[in-house]
């Protein structure tokens, strides 16, 4: 049977881990921004109605993971916006993606903290011995 | 926490001998029951800590201290400079000077009666908060240059507040040494629209009453009398302090090995205080130092005009203002002689004693004022440093910073909704403003530890002595 991507958040003191599983590393680490983005909102509450075009370079899939998910931060920064759509292609030495969202809707998106950033904490990607990926780490709230 | 590894000394002292790589010994200062609920990985992250090369006298975690980033929360730890010492970018956080600002208002609790829904709604209109808030002042490129050279002296030249504000923000309001050619331009960027911002989680505008006094002297010497009301902020340096906490650990992770440092944990990216990368991260972190004086600036001028509208007779000015993440250059006394220290407090407040050149002058006598702040609803207290002999101050003259969470952000909301805790917070005669009820949810009371624990805690241990407790009347929530 096929393996369901998902997410899921893992404790932290302060803060909130972020979990993504899937098939590929592409897809955990699509699914590891959502998480991302449910430590701000319902993910279900987000439209993808702006898509915005990102890439970002490491020199592991580990530093990748931290890179990635610090490059959406900060696109959710400056932007205002919150994402809920992702779709990342692996490259040699890096990725390059399009996320979509929209822009902050305080009524209907209820944001609850903003993420500082993406830490090296509990950061772990690996492929699991039933093949599944898994992509995690903790964000800084 | 286990305490098999920890050696007890008197009630509020555990020491962790030097073992396995470890340079200096680990110290955490708690009460038994404060140390029975930290996790295991405080003492790890202790231990890891007191690894890192030039690493002077102890590693200390302060009795707050929780799992962290390399560093635990409420970490306090020294380098020397001339013995190979590191700054670490994790050592210092992501939210750079992040710190809490109290101001005395010169009224008395019974001023707010009939009017206090109105100052909640003024200050709720006045002070910009939660996710994707944006501030009132835009920075060019000049502006933002200038900003990160002058910090709050730099906010009140533009017209935040007054020439008197600065004695009483650490630093006199200004963090030398800044280099703003050392941040990044989209660290730059994200800071663009977030000058006199608030922020989201815990971070807060409350106004207080001062509910209980411990020390008289002190506290008229702070300006705190019985049924006083005063404001408190708690923030950081907002977007461009994230920013260049995320740069630097990135490049102090890759660049640790052509240092030579093994990093027992990734998180500990660290450089040499005397390498370029040290000295660069040093010069952005405080252009970020001075990024939060001139925010927690301009929302004291913010605040004062919403005071203005509601309140006309209210005097506003600054009690003291403190940093809770920071890495500063200090003169300590060690093995008897005087060196320059880098000290790192990672969700540790500076608590300078009696005496200590850099206090304000009216402060001299006092020791200075240590902020910290609690959970929404709960009390925050006003300490003050106490006086030791030279060489013999307390983990670098350090004291804790705050609560500590006890539940997950998760947890908090499956157990509480946002309007209850509003409601439940109200009957108790607690206003609370903010834009997000998940956000209130997230930040109920009963999520965070007793601070009142800790702060009896950090008083016995002879980090500071208590002044004064502190109630919320308004919460202005992010």
């Amino acid at each position: 049977m096929a393996l369901t991507a998902h997410w899921e958040h893992f404790l932290h003191d302060a803060d909130v881990g972020v979990r993504g599983i899937g098939s590929s590393a592409e897809i955990a680490f699509e699914q590891a921004a959502v998480a991302l983005t449910a430590i701000v909102t319902e993910v279900e509450h987000v439209r993808a109605n702006e898509v915005v075009e990102i890439a970002c370079q490491a020199p592991d899939l580990e530093l990748l993971l931290v890179e990635w998910l610090n490059r959406i931060i900060y696109e959710m920064a400056v932007r205002k916006m919150l994402f809920c759509l992702f779709r990342v292609t692996l490259q040699a030495g890096g990725l390059s993606a399009a996320i979509g969202g929209e822009p902050i809707d305080i009524s209907r998106h209820q944001p609850a903290v903003e993420p500082k950033g993406a830490t090296y904490t509990a950061l772990s990607v690996r492929q699991d011995s039933d093949g599944s990926w898994l992509a995690q780490c903790v964000i800084d709230v | 926490m286990e305490s098999a590894s920890l050696t007890r000394h008197g009630e509020y002292e555990w020491h962790i001998a030097p073992e396995r790589g470890m340079r200096v010994p680990g110290v955490i200062f708690a009460d038994s029951r404060l140390i029975q609920g930290m996790d295991d990985k405080v003492c790890q992250q202790v231990c890891n800590v007191a690894k890192l090369p030039g690493i002077v006298g102890a590693s200390f975690a302060m009795p707050d201290a929780h799992w962290g980033y390399g560093f635990p929360i409420g970490g306090v730890a020294a380098f020397d400079p001339d013995e190979g010492g590191v700054v670490s970018a994790g050592g210092v956080g992501f939210d750079i000077s992040c710190g809490v600002r109290t101001l005395r208002t010169g009224l008395d609790r019974e001023a707010l009666e009939g009017v206090k829904a109105r100052l909640a709604d003024a200050l709720y209109a006045a002070i910009p908060a939660g996710v994707g808030s944006t501030g009132l002042v835009h920075l060019s490129h000049g502006d933002m240059h200038d900003m990160l050279m002058g910090g709050a002296q730099w906010a009140v030249a533009q017209g935040y507040g007054a020439d008197e504000d600065l004695e009483y923000i650490e630093e006199r309001g200004i963090m030398s040494d800044a280099k703003p050619t050392a941040v990044s331009a989209f660290a730059k960027r994200r800071q663009q629209d977030e000058m006199g911002t608030l922020g989201s989680g815990n971070h807060y505008l409350e106004v207080q009453e001062v509910a209980e006094v411990f020390l008289p002297d002190i506290a008229r010497g702070f300006g705190l009398e019985l049924g006083k009301i005063v404001v408190s902020l708690h923030c950081g340096s907002r977007g461009l302090g994230h920013q260049i906490g995320t740069e630097f650990l990135k490049e102090m992770v890759i660049a640790a090995n052509s240092f030579g440092i093994i990093l027992p944990d990734r998180e500990l990216a660290c450089a040499p205080i005397q390498s370029e990368l040290g000295e660069r991260y040093l010069g952005a972190m405080r252009a970020a130092i001075n990024c939060a004086l001139a925010n927690r600036q301009i929302l004291t001028h913010l605040t004062r005009k919403a005071f203005a509208k509601v309140l006309p007779q209210a005097e506003l000015s600054l009690l003291y203002d403190v940093s809770h993440n920071t890495c500063k250059a200090e003169e300590h006394f060690v093995d008897g002689r005087k060196r320059l220290l880098f000290v790192h407090r990672k969700g540790a407040t500076r608590a300078f004693g009696p005496g200590h050149p850099d206090l304000p002058d009216a402060y001299k006598d006092l020791g200075q004022p240590v902020l910290i702040g609690g959970s929404m609803g709960t009390e925050s207290y006003v300490l003050a440093g106490v006086s030791k002999m030279p060489g013999f101050e307390q983990a670098f003259s350090s004291a804790c910073h705050g609560a500590g969470r006890q539940m997950s952000r998760t947890e908090a909301r499956r157990n509480w909704q946002g309007r209850t805790v509003v409601d439940t917070l109200a009957r108790r005669g607690i206003l609370v403003r903010s834009p997000s009820m998940r956000g209130v949810a997230e930040e109920a009371p009963d999520a965070y530890k007793s601070v009142a624990n800790v702060v009896n805690s950090a008083q016995s241990a002879g980090l500071a002595r208590k002044v004064a407790r502190l109630l919320p009347v308004i919460c202005i929530k992010g």
